[in-house]
């Protein structure tokens, strides 16, 4: 299963219930502005690296760019993907769930 | 004739009532897709759950100029949709009880909605 | 577009489903009965009260599944089935005993 998120955590409670909801084997992707949720040194890093354990956390790196970041200031784990990788994600998993 | 597949679908909603148009949008196609004798389920999580809060009181008439459409919740069975599911930390950290809403439900912790999520072949996300 | 009925001009948007919910009288159910050409009976008004209480509790139209099942529930079996209910509304249970009642078109009727 997919969990995809586009909302900041610091405006939308989205990822936070995306990772109270996800389990074992599932994937998470951070696009638009939840990229802001796979950076370091957020308040939200520990919440992130929690959700490393037990999912495959993925960041659309078109998205983090345009917002000034790079793949070195994302949280260790979390994986780059792009617009491609995206819509293999969608297909690859049998049901997304997007945490509006 | 094409033969009748029955798929399991179910509608999550995030988003309180009237604030914006999730809510009713949500539901009209819930309706709209009780025509095709679907396995549904409706999931309320975070401020969805402020979506079957009692005593909703609205009209078009007066008040804020919208129609009550909580009170369609209850036709739902009608419409042989019967499986409502409630996040239970959701409704619990925003001070409501099953007492407090306005069809029967079963309250469901992480792990029972996780599940539920997992079973599904269509999630629609409002 | 409009209609005449009970004294009073009462709107109707262009499939002929009145556009203000409370302009509705029994009149007005007379008159767009009228031009389906359809006197309305007892039968008919069972139908069409059903379906304003329906409203009124619900705040929508039902569709005609819901509807058939529902009018068995309460009118007994031999009024809860198409049959019997398109002979009293020849365009549609759902559809037209709705535009008689004075209620939108029932969510998801095309």
């Amino acid at each position: 299963m997919l969990h995809t998120v586009n909302k900041s955590p610091f405006d939308k409670n989205s990822l936070e219930n995306c990772v109270r909801f996800s389990r074992k084997g599932h994937s998470i992707l951070l696009f638009e502005d939840a990229i802001y949720g796979a950076l370091k040194g957020t308040r939200f890093e520990a919440l992130l690296t929690e959700a490393l354990k037990n999912t495959s956390v993925y960041v659309l790196v078109p998205d983090l760019e345009a917002r000034g970041m790079r793949m070195e200031n994302v949280i260790e784990g979390v994986k780059a993907t792009d617009y491609a990788g995206f819509v293999n994600l969608s297909v690859d998993n049998k049901t997304v769930q997007a945490w509006l | 004739m094409e033969e009748e597949v029955i798929k399991k679908f179910l509608y999550v909603n995030r988003k309180a009532p009237y604030g914006t148009i999730y809510a009713l949008e949500s539901l009209e196609v819930v309706l709209i897709g009780a025509a095709f004798d679907q396995d549904v389920s409706l999931a309320f999580i975070d401020d969805g759950v402020y979506q079957l809060k009692k005593d909703q009181q609205t009209s078009v008439d007066s008040g804020i100029g919208v129609k009550d459409f909580s009170r369609t919740y209850r036709a739902l069975e009608g419409y042989d949709v019967e499986k409502l599911y409630v996040d239970r930390k959701s409704m619990e950290e925003r001070g409501l009880s099953e007492d407090d809403l306005l069809v029967d439900v079963q309250v469901f912790d992480e792990a029972q909605m996780a599940e539920l999520m997992e079973q599904q072949d269509v999630v629609l996300s409002f | 577009m409009a209609i005449q009925a009970d004294g009073k001009t009462i709107d109707t948007d262009e499939e002929g489903y009145l556009t203000d919910l409370s302009s509705w009288t029994e009149g007005a159910a007379k008159v767009l009965a009228a031009q389906d050409e359809i006197e309305l009976t007892d039968s008919h008004w069972e139908v069409i009260n059903f379906l304003r209480d329906y409203y009124n509790e619900y705040q929508i139209a039902p569709a005609v599944r819901v509807l058939t099942k529902a009018i068995g529930k309460k009118l007994g079996k031999e009024k809860g089935n198409s049959k019997y209910l398109y002979e009293l509304f020849p365009y549609g249970p759902a559809k037209q005993a709705c535009r008689f009642a004075g209620l939108p078109k029932p969510t998801g009727c095309v």
